[in-house]
């Protein structure tokens, strides 16, 4: 390990944790616009989560409990390795538990287990840019986000259900935050997005190599983009999670050989390990 | 000479917790935040407004005061922030007295909403569960906030500004050592 | 349970970084690498990793070179890893590339100029034969003939033609220019902005872009001005001070291509400029900035912007390399998250479209 001395608590110097403390509160002042900032080079490479990295950072202090995930799970490599560094550069407490977290950063997954007001969700976002499929050219959707002019993404969807019978999206899926802003949930599996409606705690999404933050604050409504007729469906794997059974959760798929055989199993590690132990203590007793 | 007055006696880890007590004030619009910090800022600064300012201002933003010069000089030496001549100028703007109008504030643009001043205004009292009710982003359904000490019009001004969303100014209300945050997206109605 | 395999884990780090380090070493047989070595013998790959790196230190990049096992990209990254956490303490004065000590100077446009043809320090005229005697440690070659110095001024091709009213000038402006390492690019780009992302751009991606307006792709009549490579000073102003002192020299190469222009409802013809300079000895990038820079020049010249080349969006967000390698790499990390939801969209719709086929 080599050391970190030298190096500010939680890594940022304190000109850089400013400059993200101030566009975090015009992120959560503004609702689901994405506010630019100086992303900063970390010693993890763009595209591993330094957008939400560098949220954490500007937001941990002393008193936080971090937990990282990745996929959902805590042992993920990606999310050990974020983990290690926050009790590396910040002296952090990390857990595991959900439950005991004063901070959660994720990738791709939000869990199981309800957040509570107290806890701050920050996501790692590849693209913020709901449209950029749409229309790759920032200038051009920036203008769409002042017009709130979303008729582009509206026509996409619509194509989708004209062409499969149903929207194509499984993740990612756009959501409007407080009726306003389009916005991206990150890689999140759709079956995800009803998690962040009204949530009690605050949601907040870093976008290290695209340069944006933004957030949603609690108890904000966001709604996944649908029609009367086509109404959003999450979407899960309808089976049973084969180590604590659950129906409830999203599932992971995994190939245990080469016949075509698979189970499956939670994808939030830590709802399934909570469940597993409920289960022994009911057998117990 | 007011900057022989004391700044944060932890810069990196007060600042850190007055930063969690603003984030949590934005995101729970009227909810009171209380400060424990030992900064004694010099007069008319009040514990609050001094940290919120120490905090988020540096050399990057120009603050606007109408404290006095003993108070701009204290906060120009612990932030290092340039001071605006003129309120339309500012990122921050700190006022002790009756502020500037908000429509002369820094509101962004349509595209840059982000580009706004937010307001540190220093109040006689914030006191939770009587008065204003607040609504919208970060309230779960009503909170209830009452506010001595503010201007008279405040109520018309920021309904205007409210009303200009995604565009607008933010507004901390400091008192002694607590505050509370109305972001622009809060929509307030008279008890 | 078997599925426990795929999560990595700590334990997996640990181990992986353990065989990283034995690799790098190599066999620990041959002897090991210095910086010195590095520094003095790869000396064109510590250019590169300084120059888009962006940070000018010879011994770091050389360290950056070694620590990454010689892959530059990686070596940039670790670079621009350090430099983010530097403080800063001023910005220098101008460099001064028409007072360089010049090592290499040479212009496509004039037989001869004012101050010569310097050829340099070059691989161009070289026979590109693998050269076996420098696979056996030999004695160092006998130094090169060097001239006696000329105290002749090497005045810029670009001015000559300016003189003459036929260079397009320069917009000029003492506005200190945005720093994208510390505010994000915005649209559109002013010139000084555009010209700090191609700086610190990736010379591969820059070359091909280059590369494609001259093969059509953006409508460009390059010739090289001049291409300068040598030593410049850098100053900088103590505010306590206020006066410049001199605080060190660099080396960079400067390319200046002048570009045929037809004209405007406001210009006459005349040539204009496209602008390259990198840190070090980057001949290659200097050209293919300078290339770049000039089509990116085609909405203030009143040109149609029809080539990858003009669009400053699609040039400056893709032209930096520890950007683009986090995220292209980044799909290695594990994504069966969105994977599962896929599947379970794909086996959706397949079941719905084998319904509607069986109607």
């Amino acid at each position: 390990m080599t050391s970190t001395a030298g190096y500010n608590f939680a890594y940022l110097d304190e000109n850089t944790k400013r400059m993200i403390r101030r566009a975090l509160l015009k992120a959560v002042a503004i609702p689901g616009h994405q506010v630019p900032f100086g992303s900063r080079e970390m010693p993890l490479p763009y595209g591993w989560g330094t957008g939400g990295i560098q949220v954490t950072a500007s937001i941990i202090g002393p008193d936080d409990t971090l937990k990282v995930i990745d996929q959902g799970a805590d042992d993920t490599t990606n999310a050990v390795s974020i983990r290690r560094f926050f009790a590396r550069v910040a002296g952090v407490a990390t857990t595991e538990r959900t439950s005991e977290a004063s901070i959660i950063q994720t990738r791709h997954r939000i869990p199981e287990t309800p957040l509570r007001e107290g806890q701050i969700l920050v996501y790692q976002v590849p693209m913020p840019e709901p449209l950029f499929r749409l229309e790759p050219r920032v200038t051009e959707t920036k203008r769409m986000h002042a017009l709130a002019d979303y008729g582009l993404m509206h026509v996409k969807l619509y194509e989708d259900i004209a062409r499969h019978g149903h929207i194509a999206i499984s993740y990612n899926y756009p959501v409007m935050v407080n009726g306003r802003y389009l916005m991206a949930p990150s890689p999140i599996p759709a079956f995800d997005n009803p998690k962040m409606d009204r949530m009690p705690a605050l949601q907040l999404f870093g976008a290290g190599r695209e340069k944006r933050i933004y957030a949603v604050p609690p108890y904000t409504p966001v709604r996944s983009l649908d029609f009367e007729d086509h109404p959003f469906v999450p979407i899960r794997a309808d089976a049973a999670c084969a180590l604590c059974g659950s129906r409830e959760s999203y599932l992971d798929e995994v190939v245990t050989d080469d016949r075509g055989g698979r189970i499956f199993v939670c994808s939030d590690t830590d709802y399934c390990r909570e469940r597993q132990a409920a289960r022994r203590r009911d057998a117990a007793e | 000479m007011s900057t022989t007055l004391a700044g944060f006696a932890d810069p990196v880890l007060e600042a850190q917790r007055c930063f969690r007590a603003l984030l949590e004030a934005m995101s729970r619009p009227g909810r009171v935040q209380r400060l424990a910090t030992g900064l004694e800022p010099p007069s008319p600064l009040s514990q609050a407004a001094a940290a919120v300012l120490l905090t988020l201002a540096d050399s990057d933003t120009p603050v606007w005061t109408d404290a006095g010069a003993g108070a701009a000089d204290w906060l120009r030496f612990h932030a290092g922030c340039p001071l605006a001549a003129a309120p339309e100028g500012a990122t921050f703007l700190l006022a002790c007295a009756a502020p500037p109008p908000l429509a002369a504030l820094q509101a962004g643009t349509e595209e840059e909403p982000h580009r706004s001043a937010t307001l540190v205004l220093q109040v006689a009292e914030l006191r939770e569960g009587a008065g204003w009710r607040l609504t919208g982003p970060g309230i779960e359904s009503v909170h209830r906030l009452l506010v001595k000490g503010l201007p008279d019009g405040f109520l018309a001004a920021w309904t205007a500004n409210h009303a200009r969303f995604p565009r607008g100014v933010d507004v901390v209300l400091c008192a002694g050592d607590r505050l509370a945050a109305l972001p622009r997206s809060t929509r307030i109605e008279e008890p | 349970m078997a599925y426990v395999a795929v999560k990595g884990g700590e334990q997996a780090i640990e181990n992986a970084h353990a065989w990283l380090a034995e690799v790098r070493r190599g066999d620990p047989a041959v002897p090991e690498l210095s910086l010195a070595q590095i520094e003095q013998q790869m000396s064109l790959a510590v250019d590169r990793v300084m120059a888009e790196g962006s940070c000018y230190d010879r011994g770091l990049a050389a360290l950056a070179v070694k620590q990454a096992r010689g892959d530059l990209i990686e070596a940039a990254f670790l670079l621009r890893a350090y430099r983010t956490t530097l403080p800063r303490f001023g910005a220098s004065l101008p460099v001064d590339t028409g007072a360089m000590r010049v090592r290499r100077r040479i212009s496509a446009t004039y037989k001869d100029l004012p101050g010569g043809q310097v050829l340099g320090p070059t691989f161009d005229y070289t026979h590109r034969l693998l050269d076996f005697a420098l696979a056996a440690e030999g004695e160092p070659p006998p130094p090169a003939p060097e001239a006696p110095a000329e105290e002749t001024a090497m005045p810029r091709v670009t001015g000559i033609l300016a003189q003459e009213g036929l260079m397009a000038p320069e917009a000029q402006s003492d506005a200190e220019p945005g720093d994208l390492t510390r505010q994000p690019l915005a649209f559109p780009a002013d010139r000084s902005l555009r010209l700090q992302a191609l700086a610190r751009g990736d010379e591969g991606f820059l070359l091909a872009l280059g590369y494609s307006t001259q093969r059509g792709y953006g409508n460009a009549h390059p010739f090289v001005g001049e291409i300068r490579m040598g030593e410049v000073s850098v100053e900088l102003v103590p505010p306590e001070l206020g006066f410049p002192i001199e605080i060190g020299e660099i080396t960079v190469t400067e390319c200046q291509m002048v570009n045929q222009f037809a004209g405007s409802k406001t210009e006459p013809p005349q040539f204009t400029r496209g602008y390259g300079l990198v840190f070090g000895q980057g001949e290659r990038k200097a050209m293919a900035m300078a290339l770049v820079d000039r089509s990116l020049r085609s909405a203030e010249l009143g040109e149609e912007a029809t080539a990858p080349a003009q669009q400053q969006e699609f040039v400056l967000y893709h032209c930096d390399n520890v950007e683009a390698t986090g995220f292209v790499e980044h799909l290695k990390l594990p994504h069966y998250v969105d994977f599962q939801s896929e599947l379970e969209k794909v086996r959706q719709m397949r079941a719905t479209a084998m319904r509607e086929a069986a109607e």
